[in-house]
């Protein structure tokens, strides 16, 4: 009788306290648990081919993490928090310490990437075809592992070189139908596969053209033409310098993340370095942005206070109305009013932006009965039509909130306050309100920090416009602080500039989170009504 | 390779015979247009993309900028391409891309409205206001505004008959950073104008592209400066349409910008040589280049597939038009110029500003930031 004992025994091991898992609980376990570590395996050897070290710490140490937390037989709450927890670390701590990472960098246009790409890159591009030199079509022999060019040139002459043999002429190579040499005794023809198998090397080749190495060499692309190419810019590994061969010109690493020449000419790309707190100082002092700076940050502040107690207004009212026993066709309207939520908020920008045209739009030609209001082009108007268009977007999202919150009330509340002979009004703001704001006021406070950064609405309706016509900056009076920060760093300048902008963002975030902590402190307040 | 969807069907056919040949299969991956520029110059230098991509010449700038794209040695094809083509593709000297497509802006005319060309821009105002006044017509002169930004790409042509291009070239025929061409004295002329023909009722800030559109497909204008795009939906509509050259203003002749498609390779490819083999062996070929204007319907690059398609009228017109025409600059410091131009144009269309004031106001903010 010993069988249904183990099976017992194995039941009693998997019930004990804290483990509600069956028999299916644990195979899924076991399965989901294989999945998780597989994909982590195949990231580590991944990252590890690629020699991003930090990033594969960081993979293992997660999955070890996930792996111990459902291994263990208690820690339940653990086991329900690991994977917010990690997506956490991922989207939002990893992006943020990335972003804190980029502002101390020179990292946008023309600084991307490694110096060694950037030498590279810069070496390739100083190569030079030999003017009026002929299209030689080429033919890679392959012998004792090592690359040979045949080539023919236009005139019919065939001759054979590799990177150490200069080219010579040879006399007795087989042609083909269109008078292309394709091959010579004792070295073997390399097919279009074996090319492709070799295309690295094939590509590193360089045939003398004679003993002089200043006449130039032979090069291929593509493996079935080759040119004359002359060196003009040569890196010197020890010296870590450039030289322009035709001028004579040296140019050196100046510390900027670029190589650059005695009288300050610079070539192109350089690479990403570490500035320090550089941005930080030109967050401060780019003067596009000292010019209107003010008046953004204070558009910005009333954009987002304004929007906020539009919406709430809004949303609460109409969640009051919808609260009345009586009303009818509720769910039809509750409907309706859901439309403007549900709809991308960047595309009804740009519908809206459609709309209010001053001469072809709706809301002029049909509602307006083709009266001209330049709603979009006046800085007044405009501000107006962006909170307006904002509105409309965000006050079903504080319906939904504040009809979820009345419902959560009960109605004894305001059935005591009429008893104690307060008028419905007084019943409201006195009873019902702070009540109300108790589980309502978190969520405007992220509704303000939103609307602070709410780059899709001004983007698309207005593109901060219209332009303050006493900067020369591309800077209007709708512009947020993000948007500003968009054009600063990526819109309108000669390039792109991450740093600065990853900057920017890190000081906006800073503002942003101080309020919000003030104001979260602030609500505890509230609960104390309680 | 990272293609736009309009393009992909066109080159199907050319990677299923190279696949044919060669053995070697072109992943084509659809990108949207918009944002294939900046992903390209961020994910080449991760090794993550792609080794070909296929976009407008303008983007060579910023490509040579931060160094994701490999100089491409066209040889003796070079010759078999139209010139603004190749010379669109060349940056510094250095030729990138393989062109396959060249497209600018003329004027379009609705021969049931109006005969005969006009030659400048003073005639097609009084001529568009002619049809207007007999009552034919809505509008005597559409082009697409932005009501945000104004549109000086389409009014470029134009403004350079005043003898103001944007950048002035240097010996070497490429763009010198250094030169604003927008601060010629003609620049102003051309601002003042600007001014006469938008209260003439010839140019209107709230027109959009979509609008102008739509009115003249429904007959309501004579004219229409636009490009080749917008043609197929004019013949739909069941248009007569005329292509003329771009009306001038000033006493020289219009050069509009000439935009060139083409391939590029990056310079982190890791099947270089099949991607060289294939752009400069393929894609170079009168197939392909016949193929890739069939489903795009812009005027080839490749001379002998562009007199194949010359056969249409109006092809052989923009084309005769983009002869005149010059690559629009490709250096980065052109982001720098739109932003003010737009808006500068679009205030003294609108009648806000004083176009002898606006004008060397934007000349001199465009300065201060090319000059970073």
């Amino acid at each position: 009788m010993t069988p249904p004992d183990e099976a017992r025994g194995l039941r009693a091991r998997l019930s004990r306290p804290g483990e509600t898992d069956g028999l299916v609980g644990i195979l899924v376990k076991i399965v989901l648990l294989g999945l998780v570590d597989a994909v982590a395996l195949y990231a580590v050897f991944v990252l590890a081919a690629q020699e991003k070290w930090v990033v594969l710490v960081v993979a293992v140490v997660l999955t070890v993490g996930v792996n111990v937390v459902y291994l263990r037989r208690d820690g339940l709450p653990a086991k329900y928090l690991a994977p917010g927890i990690t997506l956490l670390l991922v989207f939002q701590v990893f992006v943020m310490g990335y972003t804190g990472y980029i502002a101390f960098t020179n990292a946008g246009d023309g600084h991307n990437s490694t110096k060694s790409d950037a030498i590279e890159s810069i070496a390739t591009k100083g190569q030079e075809r030999v003017p009026d030199s002929p299209q030689y079509q080429l033919s890679v022999l392959e012998k004792r592992d090592d690359l040979w060019f045949l080539v023919t040139a236009p005139d019919g002459t065939v001759a054979l070189g590799s990177s150490d043999e200069p080219l010579e002429e040879v006399d007795d190579a087989e042609v083909d139908g269109s008078g292309k040499a394709v091959a010579v005794d004792g070295y073997s023809p390399l097919s279009f596969d074996e090319l492709l198998a070799q295309q690295d090397a094939i590509l590193e080749v360089a045939v003398p053209v004679s003993d002089n190495p200043s006449d130039g060499s032979l090069r291929t692309a593509d493996g079935s033409t080759a040119y004359e190419y002359r060196s003009n810019l040569r890196y010197d590994e020890a010296e870590d310098t450039f030289t322009d061969a035709t001028t004579g010109a040296v140019y050196r690493d100046g510390g900027d993340g670029s190589f650059v020449s005695d009288d300050g000419e610079e070539l192109v790309p350089g690479w990403k370095i570490n500035v320090g707190l550089e941005n930080f100082r030109r967050a401060v002092e780019t003067p596009q942005l000292r010019d209107s700076l003010v008046s953004v940050i204070v558009w910005t502040f009333v954009f987002a206070t304004l929007s906020v107690a539009l919406v709430f207004g809004l949303g609460l009212f109409l969640a009051m109305v919808f609260n009345v026993a009586s009303m009818r066709g509720k769910r039809f309207y509750r409907v309706m009013l859901i439309l403007p939520y549900a709809f991308p908020a960047f595309l009804s920008g740009l519908v809206w932006s459609g709309l209010l045209n001053t001469e072809f739009g709706f809301v002029n030609q049909v509602l307006l009965g083709g009266a001209e209001i330049p709603w979009l082009t006046d800085p007044w108007l405009a501000r107006f039509s962006v909170l307006f268009v904002n509105l409309w977007l965000g006050f079903p999202y504080m319906f939904l909130v504040c009809t979820g919150a009345l419902q959560s009330i009960p109605d004894e509340m305001s059935e005591a306050a009429r008893m104690d002979g307060a008028g419905p009004w007084r019943a409201f703001r006195a009873v019902k309100l702070p009540l109300l704001l108790v589980s309502v006021a978190p969520l405007l406070i992220t509704t303000f920090a939103y609307n602070f950064n709410n780059f899709n609405v001004i983007y698309m309706l207005t593109r901060g416009g219209p332009r303050f016509e006493d900067t020369t900056s591309d800077i209007g009076a709708t512009d947020l602080l993000i948007t500003m920060v968009y054009k600063v760093a990526f819109g309108t300048g000669t390039g792109r500039d991450y740093g600065l902008a990853s900057a920017l963002a890190i000081i906006i975030f800073v503002v942003i989170g101080v309020i919000a902590g003030l104001l979260f402190r602030r609500t505890k307040a509230l609960e104390d009504i309680h | 390779m990272w293609v736009d969807a309009e393009r992909a069907p066109a080159l199907k056919d050319a990677a299923a015979s190279f696949k044919e040949d060669k053995g070697v299969e072109v992943k084509l991956v659809i990108k949207d247009f918009q944002s294939a520029r900046d992903d390209f110059i961020t994910q080449v230098p991760t090794g993550k993309g792609p080794d070909m991509i296929v976009g407008p010449h303008d983007w060579l700038g910023k490509f040579v900028q931060n160094g994701v794209v490999a100089p491409l040695e066209l040889g003796d094809k070079a010759g078999e391409f139209e010139d603004a083509a190749i010379q669109a593709m060349t940056y510094e000297g250095k030729t990138y891309g393989l062109p396959y497509a060249i497209e600018n802006v003329a004027l379009v005319r609705n021969t049931a409205l109006l005969d005969t060309p006009a030659q400048t821009m003073d005639d097609v105002v009084a001529a568009g206001n002619g049809v207007v006044k007999a009552g034919k017509a809505k509008y005597p002169f559409l082009v697409g505004l932005d009501p945000k930004q104004g549109d000086p790409y389409h009014l470029y042509g134009i403004q350079t008959s005043y003898g103001a291009p944007v950048f002035e070239r240097n010996d070497a025929g490429d763009y010198d950073p250094n030169q604003l061409g927008l601060g010629n004295p003609g620049g102003v002329e051309f601002a003042k104008d600007l001014a006469t023909w938008a209260k003439a009722g010839a140019l209107n800030a709230s027109i959009t592209g979509d609008i102008a559109k739509d009115a003249f497909n429904k007959g309501q204008s004579p004219y229409f400066l636009t490009g080749p795009w917008n043609v197929p939906d004019m013949q739909k509509a069941g248009l007569d349409i005329a292509i003329d050259p771009i009306p001038t203003g000033g006493d020289e002749a219009a050069t509009p910008f000439i935009g060139v498609n083409g391939f590029f390779i990056s310079s982190k490819a890791k099947n270089s040589l099949a991607a060289s083999e294939f752009v400069l062996n393929y894609l170079s070929t009168e197939d392909a280049q016949d193929a890739l204007f069939e489903t795009g319907g812009r005027p080839p690059a490749l001379k002998a597939s562009f007199e194949k398609a010359a056969s249409d009228p109006v092809v052989a017109a923009f084309g005769e038009i983009g002869k005149t025409g010059a690559p629009m600059p490709a250096i980065p410091q052109m982001d720098a110029v739109w932003a003010d131009w737009g808006a500068t144009e679009l205030d003294i269309i609108k009648g806000k500003a004083d176009p002898a004031a606006a004008w060397p106001k934007m000349v001199q903010s465009v300065q201060t930031k090319v000059a970073g």
